[in-house]
C-alpha cells in the first residue's frame, strides 16, 4: 500500500497574530513554526501506524511550500515515514495546491491521501475535497477513526451531534481529526534517521490559482470583562438579560 | 443567480441552512438577481416557505439515494443544478466542507470556505473571512467567474420577509455511490452544538462527570446546548462531540458560558467567535477572564444553582 499524507506549516498555537505591508502580508517576525497539527497528530501519526502494522507499506509525505517550510518536514520524517516531497511554490491558493497534491497523487499511484481536517491558520478545509475531485476518488472528511482489510477501509466520521461510520475500497483521500491516532513525540533515532531520508524539491505543475488574500483584518477590540460578585448570580442573569440581550 | 444548498438533517432543514438563505438573498440583491434553493433528498418541511427568506425557486431531488451522504454523488448533482448560476451558497458545516471543496473543482469556482460577511463588490469580489482560528480575518478576492461562498455557522443574521417560494423537481442523475454508510450513532433530541444560539460549557473544574446535572439543568433551562474543554473529553468524562476548541468543534454561539474551564489559548481558538462570553472560574488568574465580556470569581458548585434559580425568576419559573 501507498500513502501519501499532506503536511502544511503553520504558525504555531499560541503565535501573536499580526499583520505587514498595509494588512497585506502575515507578520513572521518571532512566530514559531509548527507542522499543522491536524495533519501531524491525526493524519501523519495514523499513516505510521498504519505502516508500523503493514511494513510493506510506502509512506510519503507532500507539502506544498517554500525552502522555508523544510525545517518543518524533517520534523514530520522524525515523526515516521520514507521520504517526503516539497513542490517548490509559496502560492497559497487552495485550488493550486490541491492541483500540485493531486498531480503527485496520480502519478505515484497512491492508494491513500491524508489531509488534516483544516489548517490552524486558513481554516479553510478545502484541499481534501478539491484533491479527491481532481483525482475522482471517493472523499470521506472529518475522519475520526480508520481502519483497513485488505483494500477495503472502514471510516468513522464525525456528523453533527454523532458519528457515521462508511465502508468504502481503496484508493481513498481522507481528512483526519481528533481521535484518528494518539499525538506522539519523535525520538532521538527518529531525529538522526530524519535527516538521511530524501526530501525531494520538485517544481510545481502549470495551474490556474482561483483565489487571493487582498488584506487582513483583526476583529476590533474587547471592551474588557465586567465582574459580577460571586454572591449575586442573578445581577449576571440580569445583564445577559437586559443588556447583552443573549437570553 | 444564486443558488444556495439547503442541509437537511433526518429530514428537516437545518437552521444554518436558513442564514444561508437570507445570506443568498441578500447576496443576489447585491448582484441585482434572484436566489434559488436546492435541497437533496427527502425532506418534510415546507419548502414554499423558503420564500420568506428570500428564496424564488426550491429545486428538489428526491432520489431516496441521496438519504445517505457522500461527497461524490452530492458534489455531482450539485454541480449539474448549478449549471446556470453564478454563485453557490453553503452553510460552512461538516456537510458543505465535503461537498464545496469538490464542486470548485467541478465549476471551476473559487471557494471562500468560512465567510462571514457580504460579499463586497466595488473593486472585484471579495469576501471576507474567518482566519488563524478566530483570531483575524481575511479578505478573498475571487477571480474566477464562477464562486462558492461557504458561510461560516452563525454569522450572518436571517432575514425574514413576505413571500412564497415556486418547489420544482430537478431531474438530475445521481450516479452510484462508491461510499456505503454501514452505521449512524446519534443523539437526537439535543440541541445542535454547532448550530446553538446559546452553549454552556464545562471544564476540569466541575471535579467529575457525575457534577454535569446543574450544566445539564441551565443548558435546559436556556434552551442551550453543553459543550466541554478537551481534558474532559479526553478523561471521558463527556462525549467527544462535545469538545470544542483548536482540536474539536469550532463554535460562534451568542453566548458562551464557561464555567470551570480555565481559558488556554487553544481553547478559547474554538471559542472566540461567540458573540458574548461568560466565564465562572474560582481562579481570579485565569486567561479565560482576559477574554470573557462578564465573569464571576467564584465556585461553581455554588454561583451555578444560583443562577439556575435566577434564570428560573426570570423566566416565570420560580
Amino acid at each position: 500500500m501507498k500513502i501519501l499524507v499532506c503536511v502544511s506549516r503553520t504558525p504555531d498555537t499560541t503565535a501573536k497574530i499580526a499583520f505587514t505591508d498595509n494588512n497585506t502580508k502575515f507578520a513572521e517576525a518571532g512566530v514559531q513554526w509548527i507542522i499543522n497539527p491536524y495533519d501531524e497528530w491525526y493524519a501523519l501519526v495514523r499513516a505510521i501506524e498504519l505502516k508500523e502494522a503493514d511494513p510493506a507499506t510506502v509512506l510519503h509525505l507532500i507539502n506544498v511550500g517554500g525552502a522555508e517550510v523544510d525545517p518543518i518536514i524533517r520534523k514530520a520524517l522524525a515523526l515516521g515515514g520514507d521520504e517526503a516531497i516539497r513542490i517548490d511554490s509559496t502560492n497559497d491558493d487552495p485550488f493550486f495546491i490541491a492541483a500540485q497534491i493531486a498531480d503527485v497523487a496520480k502519478t505515484g499511484g497512491y492508494d491513500l491521501v491524508f489531509t488534516g481536517k483544516e489548517t490552524i491558520d486558513y481554516n479553510g478545509s478545502s484541499i481534501g475535497g478539491m484533491v479527491a475531485e481532481m483525482t475522482d476518488l471517493p472523499y470521506i472528511s472529518h475522519a475520526i477513526k480508520f481502519d483497513i482489510e485488505g483494500s477495503t477501509a472502514s471510516v468513522v466520521r464525525e456528523i453533527e451531534g454523532g458519528e457515521e461510520t462508511n465502508v468504502v475500497d481503496l484508493p481513498l483521500v481522507v481528512s483526519c481529526q481528533k481521535g484518528m491516532a494518539v499525538q506522539r513525540i519523535p525520538n532521538m533515532k527518529g531525529i538522526m534517521g530524519a535527516r538521511t531520508k530524501p526530501l525531494k524539491v520538485q517544481p510545481a505543475v502549470a495551474s490556474e490559482s482561483y483565489t487571493e488574500v487582498a488584506t487582513y483584518d483583526l476583529p476590533a477590540a474587547k471592551a474588557g470583562v465586567k465582574m459580577v460578585s460571586a454572591d449575586q448570580p442573578e445581577e449576571l442573569v440580569r445583564l445577559l438579560h437586559e443588556e447583552a440581550r443573549v437570553i | 443567480m444564486v443558488l444556495v444548498f439547503l442541509d437537511q438533517a433526518e429530514g428537516t432543514i437545518t437552521k444554518s441552512s436558513y442564514e444561508a438563505a437570507s445570506y443568498a438573498a441578500e447576496t443576489a440583491k447585491l448582484l441585482g438577481t434572484t436566489a434559488d434553493a436546492i435541497v437533496l433528498g427527502v425532506v418534510n418541511d415546507d419548502l414554499t416557505q423558503l420564500g420568506m427568506f428570500g428564496v424564488k425557486d426550491v429545486h428538489t431531488v428526491t432520489n431516496p439515494s441521496l438519504n445517505q451522504f457522500d461527497a461524490q454523488v452530492f458534489a455531482n448533482v450539485l454541480a449539474q443544478a448549478a449549471a446556470n448560476y453564478n454563485v453557490v451558497i453553503f452553510s460552512n458545516n461538516s456537510t458543505a466542507k465535503a461537498i464545496a471543496p469538490r464542486l470548485s473543482v467541478k465549476l471551476k469556482a473559487g471557494l471562500v470556505a468560512g465567510a462571514v460577511a457580504l460579499p463586497e463588490l466595488t473593486n472585484g469580489f471579495i469576501v471576507k473571512k474567518s482566519v488563524f482560528s478566530g483570531k483575524a480575518f481575511a479578505n478573498i478576492a475571487v477571480s474566477t467567474e464562477k464562486k462558492i461562498i461557504s458561510l461560516n455557522v452563525n454569522a450572518f443574521n436571517i432575514v425574514k420577509t413576505e413571500g412564497t417560494a415556486t418547489v420544482q423537481p430537478f431531474e438530475a442523475e445521481v450516479g452510484t455511490s462508491k461510499v456505503k454508510t454501514t452505521s449512524v450513532d446519534k443523539v437526537s433530541g439535543e440541541v445542535s452544538l454547532s448550530e446553538a444560539e446559546v452553549v454552556v460549557s464545562g471544564g476540569r473544574g466541575l471535579k467529575g462527570p457525575e457534577n454535569w446535572g446543574m450544566i445539564e439543568e441551565l443548558a435546559g433551562l436556556l434552551g442551550a446546548a453543553t459543550a466541554c474543554s478537551r481534558p474532559v473529553a479526553d478523561i471521558d468524562w463527556r462525549p467527544h462531540h462535545e469538545h470544542v476548541g483548536q482540536t474539536g468543534l469550532a463554535i460562534a454561539p451568542n453566548l458562551y458560558i464557561a464555567i470551570g474551564i480555565s481559558g488556554a489559548i487553544q481553547h478559547l481558538a474554538g471559542v472566540n467567535r461567540s458573540k458574548t462570553i461568560v466565564v465562572i472560574n474560582k481562579d481570579a488568574d485565569a486567561p479565560f477572564f482576559k477574554a470573557a465580556d462578564y465573569g464571576i470569581v467564584g465556585d461553581a458548585f455554588e454561583v451555578v444553582p444560583k443562577m439556575i434559580d435566577a434564570v428560573k425568576k426570570m423566566k416565570g419559573l420560580a
